[in-house]
């Protein structure tokens, strides 16, 4: 295995070490409601900002890619 | 842009799926609690797939039927976007799976060996690796007539091997994956009034932008083999 490979999987590897104990803080908290601090504190927002600039960004990769498609196809006819 | 009115449709479903599935109420569920949220993502990705692999299906048969070298473009444009959306669906209902069937709060707690042995799962997997099938098996066959017509052929299998795999024999053995009774997300009983008025909007938004790659593809294909097309 190329070094580059194994480095990339040791990576992943210790990524997903951190999520699962990060969990396993929250659920072993006085209460799992998770959700709730986050809506009282009103930082769901965030999330819901983040998502939306990531929807955006695809969307308009698909737009841009779909017109640069329309321009060949013009082209080519 | 062709046709714009429905990416124009996908685009605000989309918008309104993220912005009303995190901040409209949902039903607090003793173990999923705000989880039940991954309805609106994981569980479109899996009706994405299914739409794309029908529309795939039926373009296979067009090609056995007629021969039309452009129906085997859009056969193996939206199987490949629709596997795109299985792989999707899968990782994330790995990880939805992992933060509420393997949860030490669950009172029936299962571990990950127990998750692994879970029939949807491999059922799931079975299919994608079935349609994974279908591009190794394409890409194997030099002479392009031979492979529109060996995949076309396979394609149909792959389908028909899609409704075991993952619609009826993992509701035959026992899973901790809701749906044992019937359609858990298309039940009019079982899903709250709340969860509906994004959930269905959801899956149609999702259900387009799948469609439109797949579209960006067949017209990117179309472009590329001209020279078949009008041989």
């Amino acid at each position: 295995m190329p070094k580059s490979i194994s480095r990339l999987l040791i990576f992943f590897l210790l990524l997903f070490t951190s999520i699962t104990s990060l969990a396993q803080d929250f659920n072993n908290g006085e209460k799992a409601e998770m959700a709730d601090s986050m809506r009282s504190n009103g930082k769901i927002y965030v999330v819901v900002a983040v998502l939306l600039v990531i929807l955006a960004g695809l969307i308009f990769y698909l737009v841009s890619l779909d017109r640069k498609i329309s321009r060949l196809e013009k082209e080519k006819s | 842009m062709q046709k714009k009115w429905w990416k124009i449709a996908c685009v605000i479903l989309l918008v309104y799926t993220v912005v009303g599935g995190f901040l409209f109420d949902v039903p607090a569920l003793r173990q999923l609690q705000e989880t039940i949220r991954n309805l609106y993502f994981h569980v479109c990705m899996w009706m994405a797939m299914m739409t794309l692999f029908i529309v795939s299906v039926i373009y296979s048969i067009r090609y056995l039927r007629n021969g039309n070298y452009l129906f085997d473009i859009y056969a193996v444009s939206y199987a490949r976007v629709g596997i795109l959306f299985g792989i999707l669906g899968y990782i994330t209902g790995a990880i939805w799976a992992s933060y509420t069937w393997a949860d030490p709060n669950n009172p029936g707690y299962a571990s990950f060996g127990s998750i692994l042995r879970e029939p949807k799962l491999i059922g799931a997997a079975m299919a994608l690796l079935i349609y994974f099938a279908y591009f190794v098996l394409r890409s194997s066959v030099p002479d392009i007539d031979k492979r529109a017509r060996t995949g076309a052929v396979y394609n149909i299998f792959a389908f028909a091997m899609l409704f075991p795999s993952i619609w009826i024999v993992p509701r035959l053995l026992p899973s901790l994956h809701p749906g044992q009774q019937g359609n858990p997300g298309l039940d009019f009983r079982d899903l709250d009034n709340r969860m509906r008025m994004v959930y269905y909007p959801a899956i149609i938004g999702w259900t387009l932008l799948g469609i439109w790659i797949a579209s960006l593809q067949v017209r990117l294909t179309k472009i590329k083999d001209k020279t078949l097309l009008h041989a």
